[in-house]
């Protein structure tokens, strides 16, 4: 996950769990402004013309052309204010060509006539041949059919940017004040709404016109112990997804009832609160953990972070050929393991899958950001490692011939490159609840929600916190716990895996600011399990005396 | 017009833009850049790119009603239908009961952030830089990724109670990781300047391809509490978790760090060793940066953290008025002191230590005590008799940043580091640490 996102949302000097002040990435416009069509179909077909005739022309053997549009609205309050409304609004032109066999990008902010696309595209074409002595091996595409003039849209049914501000404000003030009204010193909530509007068109024929939505409720509680000095505090259960405002309605379907309520694809932020707050207070006496070996119960509001740590990043084939061995790392997951046909990712109950299509989640599009359709395919099958992430220039490597979708750049202004799929822990088998797992934990903690995360450059070496530990003894949850994280190593962990709840249990949890790449750019991607058993992995306890 | 606008420029965009107000007050932003960079791995280029930017928002305001409204396009109807919008937002606003209105003109401090040298890269030059260091990794025969990212641009305001700011700024930030064929050992670099006439990347290369050398077959030790040296880039990823920190408003509600029991903050209070002193300069040759904050408010060279006891939170304007104190705005460098010992000598009076050149993937743990976590990468050594004896596998530690400097034994010369989590530039030292927690150990490379 992208840290310096957030501390660019915080500004220097503030914490990054209240995040007042939230960056203009693009430019601020009023609400109405966003529910503007933006550039109609048939001239942006105009200007992505002018920019492959002109690419073409300069000598490119290829090019793209992305026209975008990005929104985005963030509604951000504390207690009983209002701290912030931002509108932003991002349009502008990036192509990517190849000449001389090299990659060359330029990007042009808000580009309206066919000679400001034009002139990217040249200035990528000179920044492609100034590169191409720096080259050893030219690029490598994937054969692409066009698709000729076609669309896709997110299926949501209500667009969160139709809304009214004043819905948006009275619902988190409502959540804010139920929060005070139960317990909590102060809470922040959050709304961030994307849509992005996206042009591709390539040399290859195809004009793909596609409008992304996104949207991710949150909150922040905290309580303090006055005597003390001591704080705690719990982050809300929602996920970011691929919806419209419709995620924020309450459908008693979407509700999994137990030690807490969790959610599916509809989030009652207001219920969620209410238990955060009593919670909260709840931490600030709970037992600090002993360390030592413990079987773990991980929700999928939790494990999805886990996967996309330990699943996700590790098999991005750029990584293991060492493209982002500068920043992101590389990956121990390298070819030869992938080429002996029998490396051992998991136990035989782990199927981990790669899928573009997921509806509700953040990586559902029809075509990806090089026109390449969508698909579903297996990452670790039945335990063994079968697949990696590739695209166009890469899944020769894998002696394929087409790319498996899943290309995307943040913005108008990037190059678009291989970015993670959504990807997810396959449901288990046979019936199995969240009740029947645990009944069979005799000396376990049942972990809710994300916490703190971090693990080393090539995905060997983890620990992971959350929002919620509870105690589990003898098949019974016995209390809850604090400063619970655990360390494990990627291979080591999913081996210890033994029993995964069924698809009735399958929910997604995700990343809005997924971060990768120089520059830096962030992707939202979602990450679907099941509870699921993990046995003796290693909790250690994070209080400190200062 | 041009893209990037010189101060008279400026000057007269923002007034022409300022003569359509007749909201109660009216702030405008004005700003341009140009960006460009190239990226290499596997011994060769793979993406790059340029990025052309302008921007001018208009924020109007009636009593405690906020509006801002943008727009592109620079003829005089557009500049006066921009105004009358954010002005209209404004009527409809819900008021911000925060809002403490444009700022009374400023003084600024001389800053000298933008060179020529930098304006000038072109993809030609860009190329040429990374040749250079290419060309050294082929010979030696190991595997280089790195990037360099350039850009130049000025951000300008103005507002209706004749506040001007104007700040032109370059920078060029090159870092470079190399691995040797095997996999077996992996070294970094990171440089960061204004000016781009001072980037070698030869002689940055250089100190990466060392460090991928001298840690293959890197051996396992028992991780515990150790004597740690930290190279100023390991040390300025956990010292910024200190500096995200100082927010006075967060510290008086009892939730950050600074925090005490009974409402109180740590403000006045020695928290680390006494030879800790950071503050930040605007004016710093060698780290400058913007000698005013988002709204206009000048930024002053100020004492952070001064022999070890906190000396200033920063305070919004208005968290400020609420606390009846002056307000602080958010520094916009970090410098810290250091001492007189070099590295080297810092490595011969070691016993049994760790030299740790890189931190990777830092994380908070605990807000309480800011117990962070990560990972060493990409050279990590043991020290023996004051010798460096050999590569170690990379560990994980669970260690707080203040607990670390009240176990401060040296403090090094300062230099220029660009941390490799948030971006940031900082002068920072190397320095000795004693009793720094390890908690497990990694196979990565």
């Amino acid at each position: 996950m992208k840290r310096r996102d957030f501390l660019q949302l915080s500004g220097m000097g503030l914490g990054a769990a209240m995040l007042p002040n939230i960056p203009v990435i693009g430019r601020n416009v009023s609400p109405e402004a966003l529910l503007n069509g933006g550039v109609d179909v048939a001239v942006k077909k105009r200007l992505a013309d002018a920019a492959l005739n002109a690419a073409k022309a300069k000598g490119a053997s290829y090019t793209d052309v992305r026209i975008g549009r990005y929104l985005n609205q963030f509604v951000v309050t504390r207690e009983d204010k209002v701290q912030n409304i931002v509108n932003t609004e991002s349009y502008g032109v990036g192509v990517r060509v190849i000449a001389d066999g090299c990659w060359g990008f330029a990007a042009v902010v808000d580009a309206k006539s066919e000679a400001d696309t034009a002139k990217a595209a040249e200035e990528a074409v000179a920044i492609a041949k100034a590169n191409a002595k720096l080259l050893k091996n030219p690029v490598v595409l994937a054969p692409q059919k066009g698709y000729g003039e076609v669309s896709w849209k997110a299926p949501i049914s209500r667009n969160a940017f139709e809304v009214p501000i004043q819905e948006k404000v009275d619902l988190l003030l409502g959540v804010n004040d139920a929060a005070m009204k139960n317990g909590a010193n102060y809470v922040n909530s959050f709304l961030f709404m994307v849509n992005e509007q996206k042009y591709f068109a390539s040399s290859d024929g195809s004009y793909i016109d596609q409008d992304v939505h996104r949207i991710w409720p949150v909150f922040n509680v905290t309580c303090i112990d006055p005597k003390s000095g001591k704080f705690e505090t719990r982050q809300s259960l929602s996920a970011p997804m691929g919806m419209g405002y419709e995620y924020l309605s309450k459908n008693p379907s979407d509700k999994i009832s137990g030690i807490t309520t969790r959610y599916n694809k509809g989030y009652d932020m207001l219920e969620d609160v209410i238990a955060a707050s009593h919670q909260t207070k709840e931490k600030l006496s709970a037992k600090s953990v002993e360390a030592g070996k413990y079987d773990l119960v991980l929700d999928p509001s939790h494990l999805w972070l886990t996967i996309h740590e330990s699943v996700g990043h590790p098999l991005e084939l750029d990584r293991v050929l060492g493209y982002e061995a500068n920043f992101a790392g590389t990956s121990f997951a390298t070819l030869d393991k992938w080429q002996s046909k029998n490396f051992n990712y998991g136990s035989k109950e782990v199927t981990l899958f790669a899928d573009k299509l997921q509806e509700g989640s953040l990586g559902a599009v029809g075509w990806d950001d090089e026109g390449v359709k969508t698909k579903r395919w297996d990452l670790v099958k039945d335990g063994t490692l079968v697949n990696y992430q590739a695209i166009r220039d890469q899944v020769h490597i894998l002696g394929e011939t087409e790319s498996h979708g899943c290309c995307y750049a943040d913005n108008w202004t990037n190059v678009q490159f291989q970015r993670m799929p959504n990807v997810s822990l396959a449901p288990g088998n046979a019936p199995l609840s969240v009740d029947e797992m645990i009944k069979n934990v005799e000396k376990g903690i049942y972990i809710i929600g994300d916490g703190s995360f971090s693990i080393d450059q090539q995905r060997y070496n983890f620990q992971f916190g959350g929002q919620l530990f509870y105690e589990i003894k003898e098949g019974k949850i016995a209390g809850m716990l604090k400063d619970v994280a655990y360390q494990s190593n990627t291979q080591e962990f999913w081996n210890s895996c033994t029993k995964i709840c069924d698809e009735k249990d399958f929910r997604l949890g995700g990343s809005f600011f997924d971060g990768k790449g120089q520059p830096q750019q962030v992707s939202a991607v979602s990450h679907g399990s099941s509870t699921a058993r993990f046995n003796g992995v290693n909790v250690i306890n994070t209080a400190r005396k200062i | 017009m041009n893209v990037i606008l010189n101060e008279a420029e400026a000057k007269a965009l923002c007034q022409k833009i300022l003569s359509y107000s007749r909201a109660d007050e009216c702030e405008i932003n004005i700003s341009g850049e140009y960006r460009g960079n190239i990226r290499y791995a596997r011994n060769e280029v793979s993406t790059s790119g340029a990025l052309t930017n302008k921007n001018i928002v208009v924020s109007s305001a009636y009593g405690k009603k906020v509006g801002v409204a943008t727009i592109d396009e620079f003829d005089d109807a557009s500049l006066e239908k921009v105004v009358r919008r954010s002005e209209e937002l404004a009527k409809l606003a819900p008021e911000n009961p925060e809002y403490m209105g444009v700022l009374e003109p400023q003084s600024y401090l001389k800053t000298k952030a933008y060179f020529e040298s930098t304006a000038n890269i072109n993809p030609a030059k860009r190329a040429e830089k990374v040749a250079q260091s290419l060309n050294l990794c082929q010979n030696e025969k190991v595997v280089a990724a790195g990037f360099l990212n350039d850009q130049h641009g000025y951000s300008a305001l103005m507002n209706s109670k004749g506040l001007f700011a104007y700040f032109p700024a370059s920078n060029v930030n090159f870092s470079l990781t190399v691995r040797t064929e095997d996999g077996k050992g992996s070294g970094y670099v990171a440089k960061g300047y204004s000016d781009f006439d001072k980037l070698d990347t030869v002689k940055a290369t250089k100190i990466a391809l060392q460090k991928a050398k001298a840690s293959v077959d890197a051996k396992a030790i028992e991780p515990g509490k150790y004597t740690v040296i930290l190279e100023p880039t390991a040390a300025s990823v956990l010292l910024e978790n200190i500096f995200f920190g100082m927010d006075a408003r967060s510290a008086d509600e009892g939730r950050s760090f600074f925090s005490k029991p009974g409402g109180k903050t740590k403000l006045g209070e020695k928290i680390v060793d006494e030879r800790v002193t950071f503050y930040s300069d605007p004016t710093n040759p060698e780290l400058p940066s913007s000698p005013f904050a988002g709204d206009g408010e000048a930024v002053g060279k100020m004492k952070w953290i001064e022999k070890g006891v906190v000396k200033n939170l920063t305070y919004s304007r208005f968290w400020a008025k609420e606390k009846g104190v002056k307000s602080v705005p958010n520094p916009t460098n970090m410098i810290m002191e250091g001492g007189t010992t070099s590295l080297e000598e810092m490595i011969k009076s070691t016993k049994k230590g760790i030299l740790v050149t890189k931190l990777w993937y830092i994380r908070p743990v605990d807000p309480q005590t800011l117990l962070l976590t990560g990972l060493t990468r990409d050279g990590t050594f043991y020290i023996e008799n004051g010798k460096i004896k050999h590569p170690i596998k990379n560990l994980r530690f669970n260690e707080s940043p203040i607990i670390m400097l009240n176990n401060l034994e040296t403090l090094g010369i300062p230099e220029r580091v660009v941390s490799t989590e948030s971006d940031q530039n900082y002068l920072i030292p190397p320095m000795k640490i004693r009793e720094f927690t390890f908690s497990s150990l990694s196979d990565a490379v």
